[in-house]
């Protein structure tokens, strides 16, 4: 599904990384670890087409692929370490919205099942700023369940969330990859997932 | 390799597509933010009705003065109000995230900031149009120059807005200083709006026709919007990498 060659990056005068390659097909996930500031964000905001590499090439289903390239847009659902939520708006309003930007129509029942499900049924109409850290997590986890894209890009998924959130992303990260999607995930904790392979930075 | 039937295989969107949903996306919820923080909008109004109000106490009441000072001010006061809600145009929603989300949206960037400048310039330029009128009392306006002074501040605001997209996008991620730089980088943009503007006023006093004043702040206004969307979702492209 999605095919790296020769990736590099550089920050500043310190090259991040060089000659990653690696082969992603569904039905696989993988999970990307290494000590902090080795380049785990700025290799999964790369492959999400949010920035670009200093060299090499990325492919989408054999076929290349450029930052912001419309076939990553919409096949790709990419969480990154800002949970993207506005202080002003409900649980509820900021899981609408952020569907919706990914072009999907959304029920005000899937909505309110899907925060159901994430235990935060009961603070529909509370505004963001009054959540705990890991309650603005979970928002986020619902919205994974909301938008069907076949890859999952997730850079420290289980920050902030509890032993039962930690939880609960794992069954859905296995449930996706069991579905014969895909996920990319950076993290040190382990998830329990089928068919993972790691790759590891030094 | 293809796609499991259980996820949509999405092509790629053919040119425009979803442009009108991404600009009623990105105006509702820009308009719906700005409601709930009112207080902000408020202040934005009360800068652009003080900044008018003090010129008039700074100087000897001349009649004439002021009546051909008040268009000019009016004017700037409207690029200043403009210009101090344009550093948080964009710069929230890069910092919470919501901006890369709109950039990996399969909508065209460029819609999604037509319509959150559409939302800031209903907030806050159209409020500037619509108080003309009250504060031209205080320079003597006559009935005609305020109109005139209404149809080319309707004219001129969106452009403001619509440059000032392009330095706000322009100075996302820095550190400090964002909004000085951006003040910097956007009035000498609004110089061409502010002449044909303030001259269209002038030139009824002369007798002269104002049609062509409208007429170039017309052009402005396609220029800018043809052009000033593509530019903008550039510059956050370039500040995302």
């Amino acid at each position: 599904m999605l095919e790296v060659k020769n990736l590099a990056a550089r920050r500043g005068h310190i090259t991040l990384f060089d000659q990653v390659n690696f082969r992603l097909s569904a039905g696989e996930a993988l999970v990307v670890t290494g000590a902090n500031g080795t380049g785990k964000t700025t290799l999964l905001r790369m492959l999400a087409g949010l920035s670009h590499p200093l060299s090499g090439k990325m492919f989408w289903q054999e076929q290349e692929v450029r930052p912001f390239d419309p076939l990553l847009r919409n096949n790709i659902n990419f969480a990154g370490h800002a949970p993207s939520l506005k202080d002003e708006l409900t649980a509820e309003e900021n899981l609408e919205i952020l569907v919706r930007l990914t072009g999907e129509s959304v029920s005000r029942q899937t909505l309110r099942d899907a925060l159901d499900k994430v235990a935060l049924g009961a603070r529909l109409n509370v505004p963001a700023r009054s959540l705990s850290q890991g309650q603005r997590r979970r928002i986020g986890l619902a919205r994974l369940t909301l938008i069907p894209r076949v890859l999952w890009i997730l850079d420290e998924p289980v920050t902030a969330l509890d032993v039962a959130g930690i939880a609960l992303l794992g069954e859905m990260m296995a449930s996706h990859v069991k579905a014969g999607g895909s996920v990319i995930a950076a993290t040190h904790q382990s998830l329990d997932l089928p068919n993972v392979r790691s790759f590891s930075f030094q | 390799m293809n796609t499991p039937a259980s996820f949509p295989t999405r092509s790629a969107y053919a040119f425009g597509d979803g442009a009108l949903s991404a600009f009623s996306w990105a105006l509702r919820r820009d308009l719906r933010l700005a409601m709930r923080s009112r207080a902000e909008l408020g202040v934005q109004i009360l800068f652009y009705i003080i900044v008018v109000a003090l010129f008039p106490l700074s100087m000897a009441p001349d009649h004439q003065l002021l009546l051909l000072l008040g268009p000019g001010v009016l004017w700037v006061a409207a690029l200043l109000a403009s210009l101090l809600s344009l550093s948080r145009l964009f710069a929230n929603d890069f910092a919470d995230g919501t901006l890369e989300q709109m950039a990996l949206s399969p909508w065209p960037l460029s819609a999604l900031i037509l319509g959150k400048v559409a939302a800031h310039w209903l907030t806050t330029g159209l409020p500037v149009v619509l108080l003309a009128p009250l504060l031209s009392i205080q320079y003597a306006l006559e009935a005609e120059a305020v109109k005139v002074l209404m149809m080319g501040l309707l004219i001129g605001t969106p452009v403001l807005s619509l440059l000032g997209a392009i330095g706000a996008a322009l100075t996302l991620g820095l550190r400090s200083g964002g909004g000085s730089l951006l003040a910097l980088l956007v009035l000498p943009l609004y110089v061409p709006i502010l002449i044909f503007g303030a001259a269209s006023v002038d030139g009824i006093r002369g007798g002269i026709d104002v049609s062509s004043n409208f007429a170039l702040l017309g052009a402005g206004l396609l220029l800018a919007l043809v052009g000033a969307p593509f530019a903008t979702s550039a510059a956050i492209r370039i500040a995302l990498d």
